[in-house]
């Protein structure tokens, strides 16, 4: 248990008819980061605002560094950093009214606050904004001090709601550096997210939510390897070849037939616009020198032949695609 | 423990001054509205029916208690506001005092509520208006009129909790005029039809500006009616102070 700084057990909360959480479990580990990655409406957001007591869930356990959200929801708040999906600032007040206020609101004491705050803008970049109003900031500005202001305590446990979604690539570098430094610090964070190069990025483990549930966890390499392992790719340069080549990857070939699992590749799917041929493979190394050789026979060229992992991506789709999933329940 | 809840408090309230210090225009636009209608009511309109000596110092204590209750609208409004903005989420989720962010509020008002109560008699003794009383009478009137107002605030903190959309603010907004004017604010309960009087006479502001006219020294002031003016808002803050906060605190959990 000491070990443990989120636990949700059964956790369940509706909206009218509308299950937001039907039944989520998660045990997060001290000073790790939890991804948890869903599609749109799958609950995230619910999830968070549960775990940082802004919402009461309907039934199940839910603790936060040692905690009780709903009986100790006290306890809890001195603990908890939260950064919402939207900003969570008083739009009116400049970025050092803003974190001095929040300072305050920790009882740093006046003087304690306004060092604090000093400090945080400067280290997220927002040293130099003067008396502006936060209203005038731009999203990645925002979101920065947003950041900083879910930080002022230095939080045992830190909830992201998608800390990313809406900034360039720059500010989703700096969001990216600030969680890493902050993890080296042993905050524990929970983080959702659409992104699953963040998830792969940041997290040490990773809950995929659809529809109020956890359909699949594990670390980011488990995942990727539960989708069947590997796969091969062939782009073939004339688009015009894709069907033959197609037929090519399922053939098999007669003279090794001898090891069917290996050269078979029945589930071939075609992407026209790429011109990629893609495929899941069990003996990689005789997947592609089949591939290679078939291709070369029959002389038609191709710009690139790799085997590699699947992406997340590919993960995540699996996963939550509803087609998808009433086809294997119906298989 | 309650150190933090006087400082969380004042925390809050120093948030509400700065954003007048941001917007000052809006702190103006507030207190001129009161003004407008002492002038339409006292000057363009004129004449209450029933009501004895000299109407203007009848009128005037009215429109200081009725400035009051619409004071009620302008607070729902606020807080309506705030609850929408993230901000709130942010406060929720500190360990901070449950009341602090109404609290906050409900000072900034109340400043608001005393400068433009200064402005107003400002305005009525431009423009003849004189208070017959004793000082002491004087502040006790100011006194019953801030009461009466911190009492119609919180009421007004209570509804934007339960029902804070645009679209009840509007019902309010129309529902604080037919309030107002079923008060004494205007003319005197016994010139009226006998329900109608009766209504009147119930109505808390009604005693608020009979008390206030009673320590102002003016007409239409009876001396029983101290002790309704004090007891009534009392009531209501009784009522409604605690149903806010608990209301806040429980805030779509
Ligand atoms: N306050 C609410 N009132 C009614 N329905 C709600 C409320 N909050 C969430 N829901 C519903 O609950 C479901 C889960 O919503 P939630 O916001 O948790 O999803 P999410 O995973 O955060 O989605 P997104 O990626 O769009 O942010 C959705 O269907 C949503 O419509
Ligand atoms: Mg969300």
């Amino acid at each position: 248990m000491a070990d443990t700084a989120i636990t949700v057990e059964g956790a369940r909360k509706r909206y009218g008819e509308k299950k937001a959480l039907d039944g989520l479990d998660l045990h997060v580990s001290r000073g790790t980061v939890h991804g948890v990655l869903g599609p749109n409406g799958a609950g995230k957001t619910t999830l968070v605002r549960i775990l940082s007591t802004l919402v009461r869930p309907d039934a199940g356990r839910i603790g936060v560094a040692g905690h009780d959200v709903v009986t100790e929801a006290r306890e809890v708040r001195f603990r908890i950093g939260l950064l919402g999906q939207h900003a969570a600032l008083d739009e009116e007040l400049d970025g050092r009214q803003n974190l001095e206020m929040f300072g305050r609101l920790y009882h740093l004491g006046a003087r304690h606050a306004r060092v604090r705050a000093d400090e945080l803008l400067s280290r997220f970049g927002l040293a130099d904004t003067g008396r502006k109003p936060v209203r005038t900031y731009s999203g990645g500005m925002r979101r920065r001090l947003d950041l900083a202001a879910s930080l002022i305590t230095d939080p045992e446990v830190l909830f992201l709601d998608e800390p990313t979604t809406g900034l360039d690539p720059r500010g989703r570098a700096e969001v990216w550096a600030s969680v890493r430094s902050l993890v080296g610090g042993g905050t524990t964070v929970l983080l959702t997210t659409q992104y699953l190069e963040e998830a792969d990025q940041l997290a040490d483990r990773v809950s995929v939510v659809d529809r109020g549930r956890v359909v699949a966890d594990g670390t980011p390499e488990e995942l990727k390897s539960r989708l069947g392992g590997d796969r091969i790719d062939v782009v073939v340069r004339d688009a015009g070849r894709l069907d033959a080549v197609a037929a090519l990857m399922r053939a098999g070939s007669a003279g090794v037939s001898a090891d069917v699992s290996a050269n078979v590749l029945a589930d071939v799917s075609v992407d026209a616009d790429r011109r990629l041929l893609s495929a899941p493979v069990t003996d990689r190394m005789a997947a592609l020198a089949r591939v290679v050789r078939a291709l070369e026979e029959a002389g038609i060229e191709a710009e690139d032949v790799a085997l590699r992992r699947p992406t997340l991506d590919e993960v995540f789709l699996h996963l939550t695609d509803r087609d998808d999933r009433t086809k294997e329940a119906a298989a | 423990m309650t150190a933090y809840v006087l400082s969380d408090c004042w925390t809050m309230t120093r948030r509400e001054l700065a954003h007048w210090a941001r917007q000052p225009v809006r702190l103006l636009v507030g207190l001129v509205f009161p003004v407008m209608i002492l002038l339409m009511f006292g000057y363009l309109i004129g004449g209450g029916r029933g009501v004895p000596g000299d109407y203007v110092d009848y009128l005037v204590p009215g429109i200081f208690a009725l400035t009051m209750a619409f004071g009620l609208e302008g607070t729902m409004i606020a807080v309506t506001q705030d609850l929408n903005k993230g901000v709130v989420d942010r406060f929720r989720s500190m360990p901070m005092a449950d009341g602090a962010v109404l609290v906050g509020r409900s000072a900034a008002d109340m400043l608001q509520s005393a400068i433009g109560l200064a402005v107003l008699l400002a305005v009525a003794a431009a423009l003849g208006w004189r208070a017959h009383g004793s000082a002491g009478g004087f502040l006790g009137a100011v006194g019953l009129l801030l009461l009466f107002r911190f009492a119609m605030l919180w009421i007004g903190i209570h509804l934007a909790l339960v029902a804070g959309k645009p679209e009840t603010v509007q019902a309010v907004q129309i529902l604080v005029w037919p309030v107002g004017f079923l008060s004494n604010a205007f003319a005197a309960s016994e010139s009226m039809p006998g329900w109608l009087g009766a209504v009147v006479q119930w109505n808390p502001m009604s005693h608020t500006a009979t008390a206030v006219r009673d320590l102002f020294g003016g007409p239409g002031g009876e001396p029983g009616h101290v002790w309704a003016a004090v007891a009534w808002p009392l009531a209501l803050l009784a009522v409604f102070f605690p149903l806010a906060v608990r209301r806040f605190a429980r805030l779509s959990r």
